[in-house]
């Protein structure tokens, strides 16, 4: 290799030297696109692999949740078909990953988003599966000329990943037309307008206040390729996401204490402020605060069964049953 | 004169994508990375001004190439480089640093020598740039830009 080669010289007068050279068309050229005749198998694709892989851990992890699911399956169908098409050099527009996952509170929104990164990374339109979580006030500022800045750091670290914007019908304040939360929904926009940009954006939030949000800014709706509906849980899957999360943690109810949570479900789901999985997440979180306390009074020894085991006392002491129109703490919101 | 100033100066200048390669790297160790721009590259300006804050909690150098892109475009005839500081107890200083770009005629530097008591001799690095004032040089104004050899 010479130093015309590589661009290393030492400083020689009358010599011009290397100021980079461009890279050469033998090294920028995609791989050629297949023959209208060759034949390609989804399925033995490595990421189809991966997809399934991710699919089935969502089918585990989440209880109930069908329509969704069926959803995420579609894009993820026409996604990999996309990349099909691509290879044998069919011209597809860019796909939208833009999405927006409305939904009561505790119904799976978050983890939905995590798995959604880890789908769109395994067919190559994110560079990372990461999740970069934000609310308004990562988004919009105090003063003038505070906003873009905030936005445009949200965005750059969300690059390449999924930009999750949590209750974001915050953004937009309607009594507040000098609000600065239009600001960075246009930001946003140019964002999701852009061609070259490898992230999806994922509006996230409460069924009706999302309505009206997407109502008010018709040209963010329209950029959102995705509306995903995250219904509520009926009482069985609540009772079963209870035994997931005991059985993860290394607990078990008895019997009667299993009568007794169905009992409490049945009171707690007719009060205000429920929030599902995270309600029934928050319930066990007390029994076991009630069963640690039991046990702790008890004198003598405990078993290994004793630590695992949550009776019915310490569902039946929680406040649902002894002031009906209490609402356990921690849940307000 | 072509200015050798941070790492890879001897190499090629950096395409983008060898750029956002190097940023990567950066952001991967954990180091913040910082834009700073000058039109005075004496080898004693160790103190460019800077392009916005370092930025941090990064994971990918979209934000970063981003900025670079905006000092380019507001200094087209400035030096532009990037940093790596390394905030580590026990190292706390810059890790990397390298040009994003330099202006498209370098007119250098000449040595001023002087003499000092006792026949001492004194040196001096002198930047024809400097002779426009900050913001006209490197724009051929005002000093005589040499030929490409």
């Amino acid at each position: 290799m010479t130093s015309q080669e590589t661009g290393f010289a030492m400083d020689r007068p009358g010599v011009s030297y290397g100021r980079g050279r461009p890279p050469e068309a033998s090294e920028v050229t995609a791989p050629a696109p297949l023959g209208p005749d060759e034949r390609v198998d989804l399925h033995a694709e490595d990421a189809t692999t991966k997809v399934r892989a991710v699919l089935d851990a969502l089918d585990a992890e989440l209880v109930g949740l069908a329509s969704v699911k069926a959803r995420i399956r579609e894009i993820a169908a026409m996604l990999t078909v996309d990349r099909a098409r691509a290879r044998f050099g069919l011209v597809a527009s860019k796909p939208s990953l833009h999405m927006s996952f409305t939904g009561s509170p505790g119904t799976g929104k978050t983890t939905v988003a995590l798995r959604m990164a880890e789908i769109l990374h395994a067919l190559g339109y994110l560079r990372v599966p990461r999740v970069h979580a934000v609310t308004r006030e990562d988004l919009v500022g105090q003063f003038i000329g505070h906003t873009a800045p905030k936005t445009k750091e949200a965005l750059a670290k969300s690059a390449g990943g999924v930009l999750f914007i949590d209750e974001a019908y915050y953004l937009y304040r309607p009594d507040n037309e000098r609000d600065y939360g239009q600001e960075a929904i246009e930001i946003l926009l140019q964002e999701m307008e852009s061609e070259r940009g490898d992230m999806a954006v994922i509006f996230a939030g409460y069924p009706d206040r999302m309505e009206t949000f997407f109502a008010s800014n018709p040209g963010l709706s329209s950029r959102v390729a995705h509306h995903l509906q995250f219904e509520d849980y009926s009482k069985e899957e609540l009772t079963q996401i209870a035994k997931i999360i005991l059985a993860r943690d290394n607990y078990r109810f008895s019997t009667e204490a299993e009568q007794a949570f169905a009992d409490y479900l049945n009171r707690r789901l007719s009060m205000p402020r429920f929030a599902n999985a995270r309600s029934v997440r928050n319930a066990l979180e007390r029994a076991r605060l009630r069963q640690a306390g039991r046990l702790l009074g008890l004198r003598g020894t405990v078993s290994r069964d004793d630590l695992m085991l949550i009776t019915e006392g310490d569902i039946r002491a929680s406040r649902v049953f002894s002031e009906p129109d209490a609402v356990p703490p921690g849940e307000a919101r | 004169m072509y200015l050798r100033h941070g790492a890879f100066s001897y190499l090629p200048a950096l395409t983008e994508d060898e750029i956002a390669a190097q940023v990567r790297y950066a952001l991967l160790n954990g180091w913040p990375v910082s834009v700073e721009y000058t039109d005075d590259p004496h080898p004693r300006n160790v103190y460019w001004e800077l392009w916005g804050l370092p930025m941090f909690d990064l994971h990918e150098p979209d934000g970063v190439m981003r900025e670079i892109s905006a000092c380019r475009a507001a200094f087209p005839a400035h030096y532009v480089r990037v940093l790596a500081y390394d905030a580590r107890l026990h190292r706390q200083t810059i890790a990397l640093s390298f040009l994003a770009q330099r202006p498209a005629a370098e007119p250098g530097f000449r040595l001023d020598r002087s003499e000092s008591g006792g026949r001492a001799q004194r040196y001096g690095v002198h930047s024809y740039a400097t002779g426009a004032p900050a913001g006209a040089r490197y724009h051929g104004a005002g000093y005589h830009v040499p030929e490409e050899p």
